[in-house]
């Protein structure tokens, strides 16, 4: 039965139910446990914002902390995924993948493809990402487009708890490495979450509202976002937006924003990440590539400036794309057609 | 006569609010208890508000397309002879006096769970005494299934919404599958609840469970009634079942989900995104599957009781919706000499959603006479 639980309470169900069900998973990273093997008390921290806190009670010997030295526990998690265990490993911030980068790109994600598909790499890379909550530019920054850039990475942001919960049961399930990415402002967000375990495919966006003239693409705290404007939008302009969540980036349903546009023939793509070479270009460009003739108006991308994330809160909070730039560029975008039409 | 509100009703736990789409009457039309008076669209599904009282449908205070709470004013209804300035004063009184209800205030009975001999079973109870009556939905379905009636048969008696194993919030395991499962868990459901004398409603596949349980124990059913029920023929549609239980997306789900129905406008996108959280719980794939195979092989239903239920010796009622394209409205004919038979037109497999104020009345109608008998 559902109940009301927060993101974060979420992503420690999935955890701890995976753990119970299958005793190949195991959880590491920096502080996942906290205090263990030092003086103090142990469990106390739990990551550090406490994702993973009472998990290590549960599960002694599958949770542990490491020293802190990405490329040594990335690295370790690949082997271990490629030798029959279903790590789960914590790299904390997402901005911190460049110090175990070759272990993601290199090794984990090649393994099935160099080992003529026999290797299975069942690992999952768990990361906070996204600006909001005055963390300067090092532990702010959404890389979703840098792993979904690379073959043989899936790549998944989920937008609130009941996602979070079934997209990382589904990452832990699978047999690819999967990139799980956590916006640290919706970890307290609450929603409907089942008791029970359930995964959620991959590949499969969610509309999470109807509409008829304009498709608002968006992902993670963007989409809440996206809701927000598209309620304005409806109430003040009589426009009605289809909101729809990506939930992954890769694989990506195409075939679910293509039915839409050909629907409401003008998109608008909301993305967090930096404007060049990001998620939001490459769906306009694949939407127009394979729908051009249903598009009545330019798509427009709603996304941050291409600078690094500003430490200024004032700055800060201008840089993240926000409700009100996203009802602009539904205007645009709907405004365009009614001109088009005269 | 006095003036009566036609206000936006309740359909189920959850509902706030709903749209008006259209109105299906103009004013001044001359309504009867059930009329069918404007079509409103909500959350989960849409369906029509029907007439409360007979009368003239004087005010049309909702237009089409607004949003209005439950309990909201969407018209008045009053005789020919009231004067306009009465019921222009009766519209203003209940504006400034109405009040939303909040969505906590207004929740309700919440659904609990009783575990049945390692089987955890969620129900929902509405109503209170009387001699109960148990609602059984069909394959894949849940106790929400009855969000249009459960407030309607619950007025002067309990009545038990039941989830059955591997369905809704219950257990998913379904032991091997087949029928006596199902039935051992609703008779060991009756004994938790201290329930020994009860009115059966089933649908569909739970039409099968009710009236199979009331063959093998007849003294505990008070009265039987099968809606669009298996077990009464071979033909079921195998498209539709193996159509449910493949289905993992949206895409796949939702022309399944619009067999149910006559009108396929009712499965709306909250409907299949429930239906899709139910079907990706842990356990209910392979307990969809099972009980396909046990009851439903190749199109084909294992379980017949029509012969049989000539020895039942309690009222049965067997409802069915005309346009039902899971499960032949024909299979009516097998009903048992004696049994009392109800044809819902404009309605397909799923009449108590989508017929449901014509449902209730025949249901409240058949209790009433099962009393009386």
């Amino acid at each position: 039965m559902a109940r009301r639980i927060t993101y974060q309470q979420a992503i420690n169900e999935a955890l701890a139910q995976e753990m119970e069900r299958d005793p190949t998973v195991v959880v590491f990273g920096e502080d996942v446990r906290g205090g263990a093997g030092a003086p103090g008390e142990d469990d106390a921290w739990g990551g550090v914002l406490g994702v993973t806190k009472g998990l290590s009670p549960k599960f002694p010997d599958r949770v542990i902390d490491t020293p802190i030295s990405e490329s040594a526990y990335i690295g370790a998690a690949a082997g271990a995924a490629a030798s029959g265990l279903r790590p789960v490993a914590e790299l904390m911030f997402v901005d911190f993948l460049g110090v175990c980068l070759d272990q993601i790109f290199n090794q984990a994600a090649k393994f099935r493809y160099m080992f003529g598909g026999k290797a299975v790499t069942p690992m999952v890379i768990r990361a906070m990402y996204g600006a909001g909550i005055r963390a300067a530019s090092q532990h702010s920054q959404a890389l979703y487009p840098i792993f979904t850039h690379i073959p043989g990475l899936k790549v998944v942001a989920p937008s609130n708890p009941y996602d979070a919960k079934g997209l990382l049961i589904q990452s832990i399930r699978d047999d690819d490495p999967v990139i799980f990415l956590e916006h640290k402002v919706l970890y307290t967000v609450e929603g409907d979450v089942p008791e029970e375990a359930y995964a959620i495919p991959f590949g499969e966006a969610n509309i999470v509202r109807e509409g008829s003239d304009v498709t608002v693409v968006a992902l993670g705290r963007m989409v809440p976002f996206a809701e927000q404007a598209a309620e304005e939008l409806q109430r003040e302009d009589g426009i009605s937006c289809e909101v729809i969540d990506l939930r992954t980036t890769s694989p990506l349903d195409l075939e679910t924003l293509l039915e839409s546009v050909e629907n409401t023939g003008r998109l608008v793509v909301v993305d967090e990440s930096s404007p060049r070479c990001g998620l939001a270009s490459d769906i306009v460009a694949r939407v127009a590539q394979d729908a051009f003739g249903d598009l009545k108006a330019a798509p427009q991308m709603v996304t941050p400036p291409h600078t690094p994330v500003p430490f200024s809160p004032t700055l800060e909070d201008a840089y993240v794309p926000s409700p009100e730039k996203i009802a602009a560029a539904v205007r645009e975008a709907a405004g365009a057609a009614t001109a088009g039409a005269r | 006569m006095s003036i009566e509100k036609l206000g936006m009703p309740k359909w189920g736990l959850s509902m706030t609010e709903g749209r008006v789409i259209e109105w299906l009457v103009e004013e001044g039309a001359d309504l009867d208890i059930g009329t069918e008076v404007a079509e409103v669209e909500t959350e989960k599904i849409n369906g029509a508000v029907e007439s409360p009282a007979a009368g003239v449908l004087r005010r049309r205070v909702a237009a089409e397309g607004d949003v209005i709470p439950v309990g909201g004013l969407l018209g008045v209804i009053a005789d020919a002879s009231v004067s306009d300035a009465d019921i222009d004063a009766f519209v203003a009184d209940f504006q400034a006096s109405f009040v939303p209800a909040e969505a906590e205030e207004e929740a309700g009975p919440a659904p609990e769970t009783v575990t049945v001999d390692g089987t955890t079973l969620r129900f929902l109870k509405t109503g209170e005494g009387g001699e109960p009556l148990v609602l059984l939905h069909g394959f894949g379905g849940d106790l929400n299934n009855w969000l249009f009636n459960v407030e309607a048969l619950s007025g002067d008696r309990a009545v038990y919404s039941l989830d059955l194993p591997g369905h809704g919030g219950s257990s998913k395991d379904v032991g091997d599958g087949d029928l006596a499962a199902l039935c051992g868990a609703l008779r060991g459901f009756l004994d938790s609840q201290g329930i020994d004398k009860v009115h059966l409603v089933g649908h569909s596949m739970g039409g099968l469970v009710a009236a199979t349980v009331a063959l093998e124990d007849p003294a505990r059913v008070a009265s039987l009634t099968l809606v669009d029920s298996a077990g009464l023929g071979e033909q079921i549609d195998r498209d539709y079942i193996e159509g449910f239980v493949a289905a993992e997306g949206r895409r796949d789900l939702k022309p399944v989900l619009q067999r149910l129905f006559a009108d396929e406008r009712l499965v709306t996108r909250q409907m299949v995104d429930d239906v899709l959280k139910y079907k990706r719980l842990d356990g209910v794939q392979p307990a969809l599957r099972s009980l396909a195979d046990h009851l439903f092989a190749d199109g084909h239903q294992q379980h017949r009781v029509g012969d049989a239920l000539g020895s039942f010796s309690g009222p049965v009622l067997v409802v069915w919706g005309e346009q039902d394209q899971v499960i032949p409205v024909a299979h009516a004919e097998a009903a048992p000499a004696g049994a009392e038979t109800k044809v819902l037109p404009g309605a397909g497999h799923s009449p108590h959603m989508e017929a449901a104020g014509e449902f209730n009345r025949v249901i409240e109608g058949f209790l009433a006479g099962a009393h009386a008998g």
